[in-house]
């Protein structure tokens, strides 16, 4: 088989997409904007490259790890320093509104 | 009796999802809103600290230090007293919270020289100068054009959460998080980190869908490369 014609037709079936541009896309992926026929085509990518198949894990892999990072602690002297405030603040509000109600 | 009862909690965590912030309190959106006004102080104290860990992650995307940023987080919560009265609900109260928060980091960053704004002389749209990161994993001339130079592999530990056992690992992605020019930093923490949707990344940011996968990309791109030598077949 012609080399030129079986790069073709291996390109087409692969969606038409090189690694390199399915790499570029997958957030975009991921991130669901893609539409129906982009979607079919970097599919057919995915079915026939292993490493974009790997590289799509590794990608979903880095958020999951990023989502599982532990949440950073807030010192307890500001949420007291707040809820000072906070307290201030409400006996404020309320002898605003007793003034209010009065008048 | 308490031998039977002690694994219940986590179970049931398992089963049914950590519970949502509208789910501690048991309040819709609405009714968190008006117990805030009318000076619920356990509500408040259910969403301060709910809440009070992502603002101190965002705000440090925008000031230079961690002593700031608790400061820029205080400033948040007592301008969210001043402003919960005249709050009509136009957007979620966690888009509205989070829009306090960076128009005072910002304020902050400004002054303490460490923020700048998009679209000042010196600063890129993106965040990014020179080419993609990503360009340079693949072959660019000739037959292979476009193809990998070094086709990725599986990666060992198979679940996150293993793979953050190593404190190593943990401060690289985290050494990696604070190395991002300040928008990436800023959408990553937000999308990923905190978990926040697309659409309230964008209403907090004020920028584009567009501009937010892009930033985003270029993040993620980043940080997959820092954890790939912890996460390569082998190394834990």
């Amino acid at each position: 088989m012609d080399k030129n014609f079986k790069q073709q037709l291996m390109g087409y079936m692969a969606g038409n997409f090189t690694c390199q541009e399915v790499a570029a896309l997958i957030t975009d992926y991921l991130e669901g904007s893609f539409t129906l026929s982009q979607r079919l085509r970097f599919q057919m990518h995915m079915g026939l490259c292993f490493a974009c198949r790997n590289y799509l894990r590794q990608m979903k892999y880095t958020v999951a790890t990023l989502r599982q990072l532990p949440s950073e602690p807030v010192p307890v002297q500001v949420k007291e320093e707040l809820l000072k405030r906070f307290r201030t603040w409400k006996q404020e509000q309320s002898s605003q509104n007793t003034r209010l109600n009065s008048q | 009796m308490s031998l039977v009862m002690w694994p219940w909690p986590s179970s049931l965590f398992f089963v049914l999802g950590v519970p949502t912030l509208q789910e501690t309190i048991q309040l819709d959106e609405a009714g968190l809103v008006q117990a805030l006004q009318r000076g619920d102080e356990t509500v408040f104290v259910a969403v301060m600290d709910w809440y009070s860990g992502s603002l101190l992650r965002l705000a440090m995307a925008y000031v230079p230090s961690r002593a700031v940023a608790e400061e820029v987080v205080q400033e948040t919560w007592v301008g969210v007293l001043e402003g919960i009265g005249r709050f009509e609900g136009r957007s979620s109260f966690k888009t509205w919270l989070f829009r306090i928060l960076t128009n005072r980091a910002k304020t902050r960053g400004i002054r303490e020289r460490r923020y700048e704004p998009f679209g000042l002389p010196g600063s890129d749209s993106d965040g990014d100068e020179g080419p993609s990161l990503e360009d340079s994993l693949f072959v660019a001339e000739g037959s292979g054009k476009g193809h990998w130079v070094d086709p990725p592999q599986g990666w060992e530990p198979d679940t996150p959460e293993r793979a953050l056992l190593s404190k190593e690992c943990r401060t690289a992605i985290e050494e990696a998080i604070n190395r991002l020019p300040d928008n990436q930093r800023q959408v990553i923490t937000l999308r990923d980190v905190e978990g926040v949707s697309a659409e309230e990344v964008c209403n907090i940011l004020t920028i584009s869908e567009t501009n937010q996968r892009v930033l985003l990309h270029r993040a993620r791109t980043k940080v997959r490369r820092v954890l790939d030598p912890y996460v390569r077949g082998g190394h834990t």
